[in-house]
């Protein structure tokens, strides 16, 4: 029966048009409602930015990959100690937190919905172990299946229908929330140490192309009935020139029927934007991939922003991975996942005077300027890979603010600023849009209907900011506005007050959602995979799905497939 | 009587998870599929050297007590030591592992694991140069060429091989089983005829002088899973390689870096390198880049060597180095059955894999400082508490002497070396056979374990001693006049 009452703030709410307004925000036992007694407690916020809690579709925050990286850098854990304290656990950062302190920095910026963007899902049930210790968020995970042999038999023999099927009971079992798709056909080739090179390239041993994953995966998605689309790390990665075979992925998934809800996010676009055809003439297509972006609607995508500093990459691309290392000869960790996936970790220092670097940094900015719908493009580091999440406050002001962006600029290699867009681009992104890009347009993308809003039954998952619209200018105050987005002055979470400026200040085990896909025949799935089990994994198919009991708390989400 | 399959064995770092077994009135009576030590696990592990209730010692004597009495009294200790020891948790499940650090982290003692006295140096050595690695049924779909060195799965691993590599099914590979099978029968065969000869002819021919390190088999050339065994003497799994290399003890590192240099085209100056003549030597590198997986799998004969972490950075180093010609990985071949669940429950709440240090208020590691051994060494700590483990039977006889000098909390399903030297004793459920839980494989696989029976009456989990004693510790603290406030480091 736990009243609150929200007064006297300026609401940003895209998802129901709200801009700015001065108006009150109603909460009663965890959700938002029409109005409230006069017994609520009252937050006065006066003079403060209210939004909908952030809600981060990419962070690469749980399971197997994630922990090893923290496991090889104790050198990155001694620079950054969090003490315990009465009401917080301790840990450690820097660019790969232990969980306790992920969700208390998550929650301090404002956060209340994290997404775990891979998991594999043999290990599947180490992601939700560490899901549960990440406290004051909610959260869901996204199982790997672009290179599940499964996938690519099915696909391969053209019966969409059985993929379908069988990536349902992928979703069920794992506890997942969206397809996952990494340089597909690049993991399975990687397994004997070989990678694609192009969409239409034949995956070793399976006779099947990426072009072909991507699509068929598309079409089982709507054939599932989804809440996100298919989640897509493009081919070739990372490589200098890869611009041209993403705007032939983008051109390859317009054949995915469009009915209005977009057929594929591709994320992390700021490493797929390459131009150039070597790491001396490297340059930035963010011009040529936003005008693309611009004149389609079929898609959706995230910024992957490069941040200053000595980070870790990790993903689930073995062979860029291992690229990387070639590159850097720095400690490499590969760990390919039987029958499913394989993955890379490799720490990595983006610094201003290197000018590929620097054009990266550049890139991630200029797509995000460029693209001219907000709710196209959001806002994430890909963290830890181009950079920790909680500099987040620093691509804020970056967006919002051309001094920012200059002042950065300025610092960078010379040959990277010469080439670099930014001077010419004046745009500088508005509080609403901010709102749209780091939480409403999230939230749509995610199909998460309780969530990225303030609307009467919503979740009242509330983010209150130090920072008057009316009488602050971002674009020119962009220190205090950064300072404002690091610290929240409140977070709520359901309803509860757990974050009062920047510290910790309440406790909340956070939600674990997943999706509960119903197909019209599950039970021939079962037989065929028991069958099939022990040709195929080496655990038994009776100790592979990831029970009840490794989710503290539950919320799944029963989707009825169309087969 | 009921059968239960795809038991998970709580025994070693295979996890193997298909065993079968029959229980009959609360007793696990047959056991299918296990190996020999999985078996005597299951039959025996209630024995007589099982603790039926908690334990004090008073006037000298361990005598049974109230679970809360020894609980309050637990806690008093822990809650009062300046630098309490929290040691061992490699056979229990994540889940009380988890609790063990909140625990740790409460009384601002050390977290440590068994890793300190086995795969730690691997650890360190991962620390330095990553490690390419993958999980088991990677090995089984694809490896044509196993090598197993400084470790000996015949005894330590028993079903290493026929679950995961040479003698299993593969997509791409086959089981190099019936080869196997056909070489044992040749090699009797043979013996049968040397013997007829000496019997017939009355033979005394002198026994051939034979080469202490052979030259690499004709079997190397074949198609197929090929073994190798690296050993400093010929171990039950040397015998079923297709090449066994014996290596001068504590050369190991030295081996590692002459075929580094090989695999790296270039020259070795030398006639032989740890024992092994470099023509031999060769021949082995040829084989390394022109497999198409291969796979390294080590244990303490690298670890515990001359050059400890290093011998295990320079393997790393040389499969990084393969990774540039062909596919290569490399596994520690882990020994408990949740000693990566240790490694993996620490790393993810603290951020350090073992050695967590929690007295300043937050987490610090520095092996060789913080790491219990050296603490105990040092005479700096002032209680322990023991859980799954043995350090009274294997740590070094100073370090037990200055354990026991302080108050010794021992939480284990049986009496071992360490219960008879403590002070509180605590009867715990066996994870895996009298409750479930999850563990970690050699390869990080989260596996879960089954509770197939009842614990004796009484004896609780792990998870739920070490809850108790948290919760009391917590009660503690809360009414002592120390101060709860964010502790400055």
């Amino acid at each position: 029966m736990t009243e609150v009452i929200i007064k006297n703030g300026f609401v940003f709410d895209p998802i129901n048009g709200v801009k700015g307004e001065n108006m009150d925000i109603s909460i009663k036992n965890g959700k938002i409602v029409q109005k409230v007694t006069h017994n609520a407690k009252v937050i006065d916020a006066t003079g403060l930015t209210v939004m909908p809690g952030g809600v981060d579709i990419h962070t690469h925050i749980a399971g197997g990959e994630v922990n090893t990286g923290r496991m090889i850098r104790p050198e990155d854990h001694v620079k950054d100690t969090v003490s315990k304290t009465a009401m917080t656990r301790s840990g450690t950062g820097y660019s790969i937190p232990s969980t306790f302190v992920t969700g208390y920095r998550y929650s301090q910026m404002g956060y209340t919905t994290v997404m775990n963007p891979s998991m594999a899902p043999l290990e599947a049930k180490h992601t939700h172990e560490e899901l549960n210790d990440i406290p004051l968020v909610d959260k869901a995970t996204y199982p790997l299946v672009g290179d599940w042999w499964f996938v690519l038999e099915y696909l391969r023999k053209g019966d969409l229908e059985e993929c379908a099927r069988h990536v349902a009971w992928m979703m069920d079992i794992t506890k997942g929330y969206a397809i996952k798709i990494v340089n597909p056909g690049g993991l399975e080739s990687w397994g004997f140490g070989r990678n694609v090179h192009s969409i239409d390239d034949q995956v070793p041993n399976f006779c099947i192309t990426p072009r072909e994953i991507m699509v068929g995966l598309a079409k089982v998605n709507e054939m599932l009935n989804l809440p996100h689309s298919i989640h897509l790390h493009t081919n070739n990665l990372g490589l200098p020139g890869n611009y041209s075979t993403t705007l032939e992925t983008m051109k390859a998934l317009e054949k995915v029927p469009y009915n209005g809800k977009p057929v594929a996010h591709i994320t992390h676009l700021q490493f797929s934007s390459f131009g150039g055809d070597g790491w001396g003439n490297f340059k930035s297509a963010a011009e040529e991939i936003s005008s693309y972006i611009n004149a389609h609607n079929h898609l959706t995508f995230d910024m992957g922003q490069i941040i200053f500093t000595d980070t870790t990459t990790m993903t689930a691309d073995g062979p860029f991975e291992f690229t990387l290392y070639q590159l850097s000869g720095h400690k490499w960790v590969n760990s390919d996942v039987e029958t499913e996936t394989s993955g890379g970790i490799i720490p990595f220092q983006y610094k201003k005077n290197n000018a590929v670097n620097a054009t990266q940094w550049s890139i991630g900015l200029e797509l995000a300027l460029l693209i001219k719908d907000p709710w196209k493009m959001m806002m994430t580091t890909d963290h830890p890979n181009a950079g920790p999440f909680f500099s987040y406050p620093r691509i804020l002001a970056w967006l919002t603010s051309k001094n920012a962006r200059m002042a950065t600029l300025k610092n960078c290699n010379k040959k990277a600023q010469k080439k670099s867009l930014l001077p010419s681009i004046d745009r500088e992104i508005t509080l609403y849009e901010l709102a749209i890009m780091t939480r409403a347009a999230q939230a749509k993308a995610l199909g998460l209907k309780h969530k990225g809003h303030l609307g009467v039954g919503a979740d009242a998952d509330v983010a209150i900011f130090n920072i008057n619209p009316e009488t602050t200018d971002i674009a020119r105050k962009y220190k205090t506005a950064r300072k404002a987005f690091k610290n929240a002055a409140y977070t709520i979470k359901d309803g509860q007050i757990v974050v009062k400026d920047g510290e910790v200040v309440g406790h909340a085990d956070g939600r674990t959602m997943w999706l509960n896909v119903k197909t019209a025949e599950p039970c021939r799935i079962d037989e065929e995979m028991k069958s099939k089990f022990h040709q195929y994994w080496t655990v038994d198919y009776d100790n592979y799905p990831v029970s009840d009991h490794y989710v503290k708390v539950k919320d799944p989400i029963t989707i009825k497939a169309s087969v | 009587m009921s059968i239960i399959k795809s038991v998970t064995c709580p025994i070693c770092g295979c996890l193997c998870d298909d065993i079968e077994l029959t229980v009959e009135k609360n007793e696990v009576v047959k056991v299918r599929n296990g190996c020999a030590i999985c078996e005597s696990k299951f039959i025996g592990y209630k024995g007589h050297h099982r603790v039926k209730t908690p334990l004090m010692r008073k006037d000298g004597k361990l005598v049974p007590v109230s679970m809360d009495e020894a609980v309050h009294a637990t806690a008093e200790i822990l809650a009062n030591a300046n630098y309490p020891i929290l040691y061992g948790w490699s056979s229990t499940s994540s889940e009380a592992q988890r609790v063990g650090v909140e625990l740790t982290e409460e009384v601002g003692g050390i977290m440590d694991n068994t890793a300190v006295v086995c795969h730690g140096p691997s650890i360190l050595g991962v620390q330095e140069v990553g490690i390419p690695t993958c999980t088991l049924g990677q090995i089984r779909h694809r490896a044509d060429l196993i090598i197993y060195w400084g470790c000996d799965p015949w005894s330590a691993h028993p079903r290493h091989l026929e679950r995961y590599t040479s003698f299993t099914e593969g997509r791409f590979e086959n089981s190099e089983w019936k080869a196997f099978m056909q070489k044992l029968k040749a090699q009797a065969g043979q013996k049968k005829l040397e013997s007829a000869a000496r019997i017939e002819i009355g033979s005394t021919h002198p026994k051939p002088q034979t080469c202490t390190v052979p030259g690499m088999p004709q079997s190397m050339n074949k198609s197929g899973r090929k073994l190798i065994v690296v050993d400093v003497r010929k171990t039950m799994s040397a015998e079923m390689a297709d090449y066994f290399i014996q290596v001068q003890p504590n050369k190991d590192y030295e081996l590692m870096q002459a075929l580094r240099v090989l695999v790296n085209d270039g020259e070795l100056d030398v006639d032989s390198v740890a024992g092994v003549p470099v023509e031999y030597l060769k021949d082995v590198a040829d084989a390394l880049v022109n497999c198409e997986f291969g796979v390294i799998f080590f244990g303490m004969g690298l670890t515990q060597t001359a050059g400890k972490f290093r011998n295990i950075e320079i393997a790393i180093q040389l499969v990084r180095d393969l990774n540039s010609r062909t596919k290569f990985t490399i596994m520690p071949m882990r020994g408990h059955f949740n000693v990566t669940g240790a490694n993996v429950v620490s790393a993810w709440q603290s951020g350090y894999p073992y050695g967590v240090d929690f007295s300043l208020g937050y987490p610090r590691y520095n092996p060789g400082e913080t790491t219990c051994m050296d603490v105990l060494l040092r005479e700096e700590n002032d209680a322990s508490l023991v859980i799954a483990s043995d350090p009274g039977a294997n740590f070094p006889k100073k370090a037990v002497e200055n354990m026991i000098k302080h108050p010794l909390i021992v939480i284990d399903p049986h009496m071992n070396a360490t219960s008879m030297l403590a002070d509180i004793v605590f009867p715990s459920a066996f994870v895996g056979i009298e409750v479930e839980g999850t563990a970690y494989r050699m390869d990080h696989v989260p596996l879960p374990l089954k509770k197939v029976v009842e614990p004796p009456k009484g004896v609780l989990s792990d998870e739920e001693i070490l809850t108790k004693i948290l919760e009391e510790v917590k009660v503690i603290k809360s009414s002592s006049k120390k101060s709860t406030k964010k502790v400055e480091a």
